[in-house]
């Protein structure tokens, strides 16, 4: 996994709430057994229209958008399906980052496993990143992971919260199942004594 | 002891290690796996040399992609569909997990499959890489959908790294009234609490209404629970959860299901355990429920009008004005003079045959209307047995609707079962997002008995007006 620790980019506004996976990559891309190339299809239904021509007014189609690595969205993002697709077409666009006053859960988790810092802020902070990501591709906006902090184009200087664990995992661009494989001998010993306590599973 | 929840219980009896930065191991008892999102799990088991630790509770089932019409015997005809069915075939087969391929009459939607054939048991931890395990919680057992890397992390672990979730008490008292089912309830919730109530915690579905319901209702209950947002939902197994479990393929049988039956019936939620979100919704005040637009929270009553977003604040305004749109309603408008063009009955959330049995019971004698499209599609091979057996599938032929294989379907419409640009559908399944049943297609998220009633008059019905 690519690690993450500062990002400065460019921010796009997407002020829709519940944003559902089924937005973010509809299901007929789901039927690939790849992880990569996925980025052409992000947004699909909104990005494109019926014969696959850009659709002028979205967006990511339109030219100060175009190179986002940033995106600025409304509550619940992510919601519905479990797809990691959704996260792994956000990379292959060029997504590294979302902010949003929430997120559901599952998503949530998935970004984390792609190198895709996911921040949810109170709704007054998201609408002032929002305010500043309409400002087109000049204003661009810095993260830093580290210190836990957005900077807007303004210099403007927001804080965020993060899980500490997760935090590492991303700084140092981790992979989780070589840590758990760590703990073999704390599974072992679990199956163990489920398997004396709870003999039927 | 401190007084504990379900979910407490649980958590705790299957907590392998805790890291002092607050993150968890748990151990997963069952992983279900299906074509969609194990590929490239399975992929990365290969590329760095590891095994799956426990095949033996790893249970994989093809239901996304495959077809239900009669003619999927002569193989996919869809070259990538075909292709994500193969490799789960030889996934199964290189990994030694258990498996149900598309001849075997066992197989359909995986959340259907795993209660079906007893692999899912009370008190367990339960993942697929499908956000509608959440289905499993009706046996109170820990059940929530998990991301690709995380199925591989399963395959390889048999545990996952999990922050504890908050505790959510979600009662309906009293009892329904006629007309009014399981579906109706997890509606009236998600309605109630919005798609985000439930975000960061565990739903335990409780009170009067939900112990009336058979299994089959509860797991169409807890099936939504990730519509409202929540990481699980959870319904304390009782005698009908015993019952149901009682000698399937995969139950405790002998002295171990009497040492099964003897911890099953400590898990409850303890009288004074915590609880830091509780709803509680009365179930004579629940009516049957339509959605009007492209959220699950956009609920209603049938005997209600289509609201306008001026109804709304905030961002649910804008979301309003842009669903109506969509769905090509009029603020206004009563719910009952919606027409629509198809009807599914089917998927994870009803496929099972209470659920055909309910429709049955609205169609005989009856027939859809003309020109309408309508298809059942039972969740297993078995649920599709059953009910020919007990003549449901008599009456839905003779009614005029399709009666097919079982899958996914036109739930999410990875198969051939697609809606087409604009058109309507009465659908039973779980999600009304845009283009979910196929680019441009509107979905009206209602009961197996409503959706029988609309193919029978051709709009949205008030099934009580035909009780």
């Amino acid at each position: 996994m690519e690690k993450f620790d500062k990002l400065t980019g460019i921010a796009a506004p997407m002020p829709l709430i519940n944003v559902d996976t089924d937005m973010i990559i509809p299901k007929q891309f789901l039927k690939t057994i790849k992880r990569t190339g996925l980025g052409v299809h992000l947004f699909d239904e909104m990005r494109y229209d019926g014969e696959g021509g850009e659709i002028p007014d979205f967006v990511l189609n339109t030219p100060q958008y175009r190179d986002a690595e940033i995106l600025v969205a409304g509550d619940n993002f992510g919601c519905g399906s479990s797809r990691e697709h959704a996260p792994w077409a956000l990379l292959d666009f060029g997504i590294r980052c979302v902010i949003a006053p929430s997120f559901a859960d599952i998503f949530y988790n998935n970004c984390f496993k792609n190198g895709i810092l996911p921040i949810a802020l109170p709704q007054e902070q998201v609408d002032i990143l929002m305010r500043d990501a309409e400002k087109g591709a000049n204003a661009r906006m810095d993260i830093d992971l580290e210190a836990q902090t957005i900077t807007t184009s303004d210099g403007e200087v927001v804080r965020f919260d993060i899980d500490p664990f997760r935090k590492h995992c991303l700084i140092n661009g981790l992979d989780d199942i070589a840590l758990t494989l760590e703990k073999a001998p704390a599974i072992d010993a679990f199956e163990a004594r489920a398997s004396a306590a709870r003999p039927w599973v | 002891m401190s007084p504990k929840t379900l979910y407490d219980k649980i958590w705790d009896a299957h907590l392998v290690d805790e890291a002092e930065d607050g993150s968890s191991l748990l151990y997963i008892d069952r992983h279900l796996v299906h074509e969609v999102t194990s590929p490239q799990a399975f992929e990365g088991l290969r590329m760095t040399g590891r095994k799956v630790r426990n095949p033996q509770n790893t249970i994989a089932v093809p239901d996304h992609n495959v077809p239900t019409t009669p003619d999927r015997v002569d193989g996919i005809k869809n070259e990538e569909s075909r292709i994500q069915v193969e490799a789960l075939d030889r996934n199964a087969q290189d990994f030694g997990v258990n498996y149900y391929p598309v001849s075997d009459i066992r197989q359909g939607i995986v959340h259907i499959v795993g209660p079906e054939q007893g692999w899912t048991l009370p008190g367990m931890t339960v993942v697929c890489g499908d956000s509608h395990t959440a289905t499993h919680g009706a046996f109170g057992a820990l059940a929530h959908g998990i991301g690709t890397s995380e199925v591989e992390h399963v395959l390889a672990t048999q545990t996952l790294i999990q922050q504890k979730s908050k505790n959510m008490k979600v009662e309906i008292t009293g009892r329904l009234r006629p007309g009014v089912t399981a579906k109706d309830i997890t509606m009236a919730v998600i309605g109630a609490t919005g798609t985000a109530g439930g975000t960061g915690h565990v739903i335990e579905y409780c009170g009067e209404a939900i112990r009336e319901l058979s299994m089959e209702g509860r797991m169409t209950v807890c099936n939504m629970a990730i519509e409202g947002g929540a990481r699980a939902g959870l319904i304390a197994p009782d005698e009908k959860t015993f019952a149901y479990v009682q000698g399937r393929p995969h139950a405790p049988k002998g002295a171990q299901w009497e040492a099964a039956l003897a911890w099953w019936k400590t898990l409850y939620s303890d009288p004074d355990a915590h609880w830091d979100k509780v709803v509680t919704i009365r179930g004579e005040d629940i009516a049957p429920l339509v959605t009007w637009g492209t959220s699950p929270e956009d609920v209603l009553p049938i005997t209600a009008s289509v609201p306008a977003p001026e109804d709304f604040t905030g961002g649910k305004a804008d979301a309003a004005r842009r669903a109506l749109e969509y769905m090509g309603l009029t603020a206004g408008q009563p719910l009952s003079e919606v027409e629509i063009d198809t009807v599914f009955i089917g998927s994870c959330t009803n496929g099972r045959i209470e659920d055909l049995r309910a429709a049955a019971k609205v169609l005989e004698g009856k027939k859809v209307k003309e020109g309408l499209r309508a298809m059942i599609v039972p969740g297993s091979g078995l649920v599709r047995a059953q009910a020919e057996e007990e003549g449901l599938a008599d009456i839905f032929t003779k009614a005029g609707f399709e009666w097919r294989l079982a899958g996914c379907s036109m739930c999410l419409a990875m198969n051939p079962d697609q809606l087409a640009p604009g058109e309507r559908c009465a659908a039973t399944s779980n999600r009304n997002f845009e283009g979910r049943q196929g680019r441009g297609g509107r979905t009206h998220l209602m009961s197996p008995a409503m959706a029988a009633a609309a193919a029978v008059t051709g709009r949205l019905t008030d099934v009580r007006e035909m009780m």
